[in-house]
């Protein structure tokens, strides 16, 4: 039986993919911290460069999804979160009102196209 | 944002103007807890309901499926991996793959530090230790609402409210993953829409100033065209040209070319 085949394999897979691949980034980040002012520009560096990356990570999820939400069209997808981003706006940034409009626009936009 | 933190309408008596706190740290720390009870947690755990959907139909077991919760936490993080095990990667391919997912974790990091650290007095390993807590929950909270307190609170303040939210959010995943049988497709896609929409809002209302809205809105358009052009290292380099053309362009509009 190979390595692969074991009950245990899958939790080295995440320990080791999982967890180190993700936690080392937090740990580099903790020791390239050092001894960074957060009024400093470098600061406002780093935090432009995590901002766009995490707005990366929002654009892929919802042109590039996982799972289900590949069901819906792409353009139910992207009008769905901008409904709910001007919603948030509208709402003086609540974030629960552009959460909640999104999910309407979504799922009222699913049942219309009667998608499965 | 509903019932944050600072709500509380009585004004700090403990914040002393030398910035110290008469407060002990475990009153923080349940502060922190407290804190968490919020609707962006309620978000959250109902995302992670939608991946238990995922992890179950993927064949993953429940102990694999709250290993995955637990030690990577970071979401789109923990989606990579479902995937990257699916596909039956290797052990190295698929470490990399997580890992140029997780990119963000260091500047993000980076950013927090030095939001929590008490100069000569936090040690490096309760950084670390409160460093896992590190996505874009939590993270988008402490920016947002951890400068307001004294700066020995605040790294209670954040272990408690870190804490907190990940024990809630593994439970609810563990919950879902045995209760839900067979979740039907709307259902499973309007779960798997919480995170981005909700991201797009959190995200926005953690933005301080000009350059972080910059980097958000280059970085919304780079993702895409970086994932369709550079797969792979496309969040990389969303990263670094997204945030070097925000950081750049916001300078020269607040100093002009110096």
């Amino acid at each position: 039986m190979s390595a692969a085949d074991a009950w245990w394999w899958p939790y080295v897979m995440i320990v080791v993919a999982g967890w180190l691949a993700t936690d080392i980034w937090r740990w580099l980040g903790v020791f390239a911290s050092g001894k960074l002012r957060e009024d400093s520009e470098v600061m406002i560096f780093v935090r432009s460069i995590a901002t766009a990356l995490v707005a990366g990570v929002i654009a892929k999820l919802i042109l590039f999804p996982a799972g289900a939400l590949q069901s819906a069209p792409v353009m139910l997808r992207i009008v769905a979160a901008a409904c709910g981003f001007a919603a948030f706006f509208a709402s003086r940034q609540k974030v629960v009102i552009g959460v909640a409009v999104g999910e309407v626009v979504l799922i009222g936009g699913w049942l219309l196209l009667g998608l499965g | 944002m509903p019932t944050p933190p600072s709500a509380s309408p009585e004004p700090l008596p403990e914040h002393q103007p030398d910035g110290s706190t008469q407060l002990p740290s475990r009153v923080w720390v349940l502060r922190g807890v407290r804190a968490a009870v919020s609707i962006p947690a309620l978000i959250l755990a109902a995302a992670f309901v939608g991946y238990a959907g995922l992890a179950r139909e993927s064949g993953f077991t429940l102990g694999e499926t709250l290993a995955m919760v637990g030690f990577v936490w970071a979401l789109p993080s923990v989606v990579v991996l479902t995937g990257a095990i699916t596909a039956g990667m290797g052990l190295v391919p698929a470490a990399i793959a997580v890992a140029l997912a997780s990119v963000r974790l260091m500047p993000m990091t980076m950013a927090l530090m030095p939001v929590l650290r008490v100069e000569g007095k936090t040690r490096r390993w309760q950084l670390l230790a409160a460093s896992h807590f590190v996505a874009v929950t939590a993270w988008v909270w402490a920016m947002r609402y951890l400068e307001e307190h004294p700066r020995e609170a605040r790294l209670p303040f954040f272990l408690g409210f870190g804490a907190s939210l990940t024990i809630f959010v593994f439970c609810m995943t563990g919950a879902a993953y045995v209760l839900i049988d067979d979740m039907p497709l709307l259902p499973s896609a309007a779960l798997f829409m919480l995170t981005p929409v909700y991201f797009l809002c959190s995200l926005w209302g953690a933005a301080r100033i000009s350059a972080d809205k910059a980097a958000m809105a280059i970085g919304l358009v780079l993702g895409p065209l970086f994932h369709l052009y550079m797969p792979g290292l496309d969040l990389l380099w969303t990263g670094l040209v997204g945030g070097t053309l925000a950081y750049v362009g916001t300078r020269i509009a607040r100093r002009g070319l110096r």
